[in-house]
């Protein structure tokens, strides 16, 4: 019997049939790329690693802007547990805004609950415009706010005018959507509609680039903006890791939107297509020859010959930096397996940089995907919206006239899109070895028992997972916060990551976690003779 | 770092920032991992349980299990009975507890799901069991939540007509498996027979053995629950997480019980003695050795905490005792306070601050952190004791900081070893001393460097 039914054959009927569609082995893409179910609800009680909407919105889009106050509406909670605990860094501009290190809140009451809370929070901004001097306040509401109906949008028109900042809330109560997803699009539908575009200043030069899902973990934005900047590119905003209103409001601007993490911002990539005529490029900083051919694709994006010599030239350079470490480490991984089970598109980019340490892939999947996260945008048209989805607002946008620009001709789009991808995102089945699972919502049962089954020698996951694993004996990373390490992106990540991974495999407490006395004790001498092995 | 903080303190009504406390769920949770194969399960949308089981494993790096009930806005609208329901069947199904404990969220409060009728209507398998508690995020904070967890166990399952077992029930407060583990030790050699309820020893503080066990040893039992009806009496150590619980074990069940402060420091670890003993009962020789030791060490270093000044933040029952044990130690708090909302931890931490004649303490419930960062500001102390949020102001102020309380999020160890008891408060007098004296080693100059101190 295969795994997947070993696995599938303990559930109860209804869970067999709601489970079985998201479960697949990989038996090669050449005559097409399996259909996986992703991106519908959990069952309830199945131990899911899933967050909700508001932990998609606040917890990883809006969050790590750092130079806006973003006052959670709800009970203390949901705030609380996203001060400090993303590791999406960020450093105070030469205006000294940092707000990542405050956690705000309205910390609802009771009465609030029952009388409203509004109120509360309208007092809530005028607190901290009074003590904070924001120029931008984001609202993030939770569950009760929207079951209340505290209109959070009217109290932030209101404090516009009276305070003279952007004010902007985001209706991401945590029960709509079926995952963190919801959320993203939610955000990005927020920044869409209030800070991009907002600013014309244009770029240093015209190779200029937003990063678009790279939220600066473990200082993974940092790594790619040098990596960029060295070959001659403007960053013009990264969003969000390091983000800043005053970045985001001018990122239109530029030549080329970067799309790192697919799942979170891709709304954000083709609306800026829509209305100001800004071509994406989906790319991949993580693994090493991911890195080199995104900054290859992106150079002949732009066409120059210059810019291509000098991409080959910090290419080279880098590479040489780093060569001798990788060696090293990839020496000591060689033939290793690995499972990855992360949110967004980390558990595609990893693979690419576990191949350059010589470890393979038996099992990967995606917490919050939809279907083109797994299958590539091919199927956009063939997924169907359901009841789930159609609570999520879909932002029509229009071409703005004045300010759409192309920069490719008709011809050389055409071109770009058969040679580099450019607006495509293939997905990550087809980049998955033949006969490794693709697993989405991995669940604590599945976890178990994939572990079990298949072995990894490393489980990339999450906190939630790590010591279930650990406990079990396989060393389990978490790709979410990197363990407090990184940077994980680029070159210099790579080498990061493999120590990191060598750290965790060779850590000497693995060979002693049974004792002495409980393993085979060696037989006597006496008992020995006669025994044929030198 | 917190650079934006001003100096100046203005009123605030609706605005927390850095807050000192969090939602009540988390609370039950942690309090229903304490009991035997049980799983925990939160009423509301997934958000919620996937933050609290990342939040306790980030404090005691450990698996912390829990379900939920996935709220979508269809639930949201129409009562979250029939996820309940699922959820119920699928996790007996699949991960086979004995027991579930429901708490609810602000979500399924908000919409008034009657979880009374969910469970009492639901047909579950002879030897399984699900109990709920109320659990609204928007009361209180997760002390409220971890009581109130208690005493939906205690509602559900404390048999009234239990036979008389003459065992003492102690309920050890929201503290870590290490000080749990100390308590018991101490009930131990005081030779009492006893029921600890919750004990999360042995289940958050899991051996590693290369084999996971969703259901590892410790926890208290499901039977052991009911036979605290039949217990001959409750501690209940500290008066926010635990009065509440045991003043519901006496409504139901007629036990009398004594709520007595966490043991933390001398005098409280001596309260819990002489009421674990009793009026006739004796005290062993090595609990009289241990506090010796303790007093031995508290005079030893007595130079280097003399009048030193610090703030207290965390938990209204482990702000108390810590505020007692660092006063016994000759140090004086300025700045207590605690992130959970109620008058009555300000009159007690009043009660404590006024046996050593301090009267010039800040003391605030209901308060954030970021409110004492600005009273530090204005008036600095020598050092910060509380949780791991403090770190952010110990780093802008440069102020030495010990970590003890809930969250501990950034350290490794801590929730194995006690601060309860006279061992916990050995191991406490040596951090505070440890940071204190680090600090003056680092600060002094050269000539004043003391190779003996």
């Amino acid at each position: 019997m295969d795994v997947k039914s070993e696995i599938l054959g303990r559930y109860n009927a209804k869970v067999f049939k709601n489970r079985k569609d998201h479960i697949l082995r990989v038996t090669g893409t050449e005559g097409g790329v399996p259909e996986i179910a992703a991106n519908t609800r959990a069952m309830p009680g199945i131990m899911t690693n899933r967050g909700c909407c508001y932990a998609g919105c606040k917890g990883v889009v809006v969050g790590p802007i750092r130079d806006a106050v973003t006052i959670t509406h709800g009970p203390i909670g949901c705030g609380f547990y996203t001060w400090g605990t993303r590791r999406n860094k960020a450093r105070a501009g030469e205006d000294g805004k940092n707000f990542i290190q405050y956690c705000f809140s309205t910390d609802m009451q009771e009465s609030d609950i029952v009388f409203g809370g509004d109120k509360k929070l309208r007092q809530a901004i005028k607190e901290a415009v009074e003590i904070f001097h924001p120029q931008t306040v984001f609202i993030c509401s939770t569950c009760p706010v929207g079951l209340i109906g505290d209109d959070i949008h009217a109290v932030a028109a209101e404090a516009e005018k009276l305070y003279g900042i952007t004010c902007t809330a985001f209706s991401c109560e945590g029960y709509k959507g079926v995952s963190q997803s919801g959320g993203h699009h939610i955000a990005n539908n927020g920044l869409m509609k209030r800070l991009i575009g907002s600013n014309d200043t244009p770029p240093e030069t015209k190779y200029s680039v937003n990063l678009l899902g790279e939220y600066n973990i473990g200082g993974d934005g940092w790594e790619v903006e040098r990596i960029l900047r060295r070959i001659g590119y403007d960053v013009v905003s990264v969003f969000t890791g390091d983000g800043s209103v005053e970045r985001i409001s001018r990122s239109h601007m530029v030549n080329l939107n970067l799309v790192q993490c697919h799942r979170s911002i891709n709304y954000v990539a083709e609306m800026m297509k829509t209305v100001y005529g800004v071509d994406w490029l989906k790319v991949n900083f993580i693994g090493l020859d991911a890195v080199c051919d995104s900054l290859r694709n992106i150079a002949e994006f732009f066409g120059d010959e210059d810019l291509k010599r000098r991409t080959e030239e910090v290419v080279a350079e880098e590479m040489a930096g780093i060569a001798e470490d990788m060696a090293f480490f990839k020496n000591k991984l060689e033939g290793r397996t690995a499972a990855l089970f992360v949110g967004g598109s980390r558990s595609h980019h990893y693979q690419a940089l576990l191949k350059n340490l010589g470890v393979s892939t038996v099992l990967a999947g995606y917490e919050f995907a939809h279907r083109d996260d797994y299958e590539g945008r091919d199927i956009i048209p063939e997924i169907k919206e359901d009841a789930d989805s159609k609570n999520i607002e879909q932002l029509e946008v229009e071409r703005d006239p004045k300010r759409y620009r192309a920069f490719l001709s008709p011809e050389r789009y055409e071109e770009l899109k058969a040679s580099i991808g450019l607006e495509n995102y293939r997905g990550m089945i087809r980049d998955m070895p033949d006969g490794s699972y693709v697993v989405d919502d991995l669940n604590h049962f599945e976890t178990e028992q994939f572990s079990k089954l298949l072995r990894p020698d490393i489980f990339f996951s999450g906190i939630k997972d790590k010591y279930v694993l650990q406990k079990g004996g396989t060393l389990s990373r978490q790709l979410h916060s990197y363990d407090y390490s990184g940077p994980y992106a680029g070159f210099k990540g790579a080498v990061v990551f493999g120590r990191d991974l060598v750290m965790g495999l060779y850590a000497p407490a693995w060979n002693m976690v049974t004792p002495p006395w409980k393993k085979e004790r060696p037989e006597k001498d006496s008992e020995k003779e006669g025994s044929s092995h030198a | 770092m917190l650079d934006l903080t001003p100096k100046t303190v203005t009123e605030r009504g609706a605005l927390r920032v850095n807050p000192c406390k969090t939602c009540q769920p988390v609370g039950a949770l942690y309090a229903a991992l304490g009991v035997h194969k049980c799983m925990p399960h939160s009423h509301g949308s997934q958000g919620c349980v996937s933050y609290h089981r990342t939040f306790l494993t980030r404090h005691f790096k450990e698996p912390a299990i829990a379900a939920s009930s996935s709220f979508t806005e269809g639930a949201s609208v129409f009562g979250g009975g029939p996820n309940l329901r699922t959820a119920v069947k699928n996790i007996f199904d699949i991960y086979n507890p004995d027991i579930i404990a429901v708490h609810t969220t602000c979500l399924s409060e908000t919409i008034g799901d009657d979880l009374n009728s969910y469970i009492l209507e639901m047909s579950l398998p002879d030897d399984k069991t699900v109990v709920h508690s109320n659990t609204p995020s928007y009361v209180g904070s997760h002390i409220t939540g971890y009581a109130n967890m208690l005493s939906g166990f205690i509602r559900y399952l404390a048999d009234a007509h239990a036979a008389g077992n003459g065992k003492t029930a102690v309920f050890p407060g929201f503290v870590n498996p290490g000080d749990i583990r100390e308590i018991k030790r101490m009930l131990e050699l005081l030779g009492l027979s006893f029921i600890v309820f919750p004990d999360q020893s042995g289940v958050m503080d899991a051996p590693m053995t290369n084999t996971y066990q969703m259901y590892p040893e410790g926890g208290t039992t499901i039977d052991e629950i009911r036979a605290l009806g039949g217990c001959a009496r409750v501690l209940s150590l500290g008066r926010f997480s635990c009065e509440a619980p045991a003043d519901a074990l006496e409504k139901k069940c007629g036990v009398p019980y004594v709520s007595l402060p966490l043991p933390i420091g001398v005098a409280a670890t001596d309260e819990f003695v002489m009421a674990a003993a009793g009026p006739d009962g004796s005290v062993p020789g090595e609990l009289d050795d241990e506090r010796g030791r303790l007093l031995d060490l508290m005079l030893d270093a007595n130079p280097y905490f003399y009048n030193k000044t610090l703030a207290v933040f965390g938990d209204p029952d482990t702000v108390l005792g810590l505020t007692a044990f660092t006063l016994e130690l000759g140090m004086k708090p300025k700045y207590v306070i605690t992130g959970t909302p109620g008058d009555a931890f300000v009159r007690q931490a009043r009660a404590v601050l006024d046996r050593f004649g301090i009267v010039d303490a800040k003391v605030k419930a209901a308060a954030d952190l970021f409110e004492l960062h600005q009273w530090i500001k204005n008036e600095p102390v020598d050092l910060l004791l509380g949780t791991s949020y403090g770190k952010q102001i110990a780093k802008a102020e440069d102020i030495p900081m010990v970590r003890a309380g809930f969250p501990v999020l950034d350290r490794y160890g801590h929730s194995y070893m006690p601060i309860v008891g006279y061992q916990g408060a050995m191991r406490l007098a040596e951090l505070v001393a440890n940071a204190l004296m680090d600090r003056q080693d680092r600060d002094c100059a050269d000539e004043d460097m003391d190779v003996v101190m």
